[in-house]
């Protein structure tokens, strides 16, 4: 594990220091100066929290959450529409309801991951998380049945934690 | 074909400042379309649901417009990063709230809503 630790602080730093460019826009010699340290101090307070690990830098993922995330925008942009049509409806037709899904989903990045795509997803917020099921709250019991989450928690799952592992 | 091509950064110069307008102001659209439904709809977890348009489509909207119109990639890219912040936060806040709501015994309303049974009674 020597080696993934080595290149999870890699994968920390070039992501810092790309952030800090990004942000910056000033490249003084000054500034780069205090941009190094900035990074530096980040890097070892990471380091004395121990969270660089694999939920800390998830950049081993970064493909999959990139094949991931054109999906879940369609998704977003159609069931923004529902709820838009919903909230300007002269009479309103919503029928909320509590659903309990349960998720395939093993590592907590894979759940966290999933949880945040119903959340993110309008018309449906994840309420509570216990062991594999969740908790959903949904704003037409119609459109929230357990089936509907199936296709998200698999390519949630299939992002967090590649397909190296069947269902 | 190669003079269409040429001509290709002229036209997106003439045309970026009218998209990202409308797009702007399409987001700012479904804000207030976000914000209608917080207003409308009876109770707290189903406002959350209203609140999450302004969350989602709204800001991408606005930034996208945003980000047509910016003028160099600095801003860009500093936009890209307000939406990456936006997109990891918000579930994260709607879940926080949702989660406490719950844990602290808030019944959602469940079953078929409708209001127009009771408008027109008041006052």
């Amino acid at each position: 594990m020597k080696g993934a630790r080595v290149a999870y602080f890699l994968g920390l730093l070039v992501a810092l220091v790309g952030f800090w460019l990004g942000m910056s826009g000033h490249y003084t010699p000054l500034l780069l100066t205090l941009g190094a340290v900035s990074v530096a101090v980040c890097l070892i307070l990471a380091y004395r929290l121990d969270i660089i690990d694999r939920e800390g830098a998830p950049y081993v993922r970064i493909i999959g959450f990139a094949l991931y995330f054109p999906w879940l925008m369609k998704e977003i942009a159609k069931a923004n529409w529902t709820v838009v049509k919903a909230c300007l409806k002269a009479e309103m037709d919503i029928s909320p309801a509590l659903v309990k899904v349960k998720t395939a989903c093993v590592t907590d990045l894979a759940k966290v991951t999933f949880a945040n795509s119903i959340t993110l997803t309008p018309g449906t917020v994840t309420v509570e998380i216990e062991g594999d099921k969740m908790l959903v709250h949904a704003l037409y019991e119609q459109e929230a049945q357990p089936e509907a989450f199936d296709e998200m928690d698999r390519r949630s799952r299939e992002a967090a934690d590649g397909k190296r592992r069947p269902a | 074909m190669s003079d269409f091509l040429a001509s290709l950064p002229a036209w997106w110069e003439v045309i970026r400042f009218p998209l990202g307008a409308a797009l702007c102001l399409a987001g700012g659209l479904l804000c207030l379309v976000g914000t209608v439904g917080v207003l409308r709809f009876p109770d707290f977890y189903t406002r959350l649901h209203a609140a999450s348009i302004t969350d989602t489509s709204g800001a991408t909207l606005l930034l996208l417009g945003m980000a047509m119109m910016a003028p160099d990639w600095m801003v860009v890219s500093k936009l890209v990063a307000i939406f990456v912040f936006i997109y990891l936060t918000s579930p994260a806040s709607s879940h926080a709230a949702a989660n406490a709501a719950h844990t602290a015994g808030l019944q959602p309303l469940i079953g078929p809503v409708s209001t127009h049974d009771k408008e027109g009674q008041g006052s």
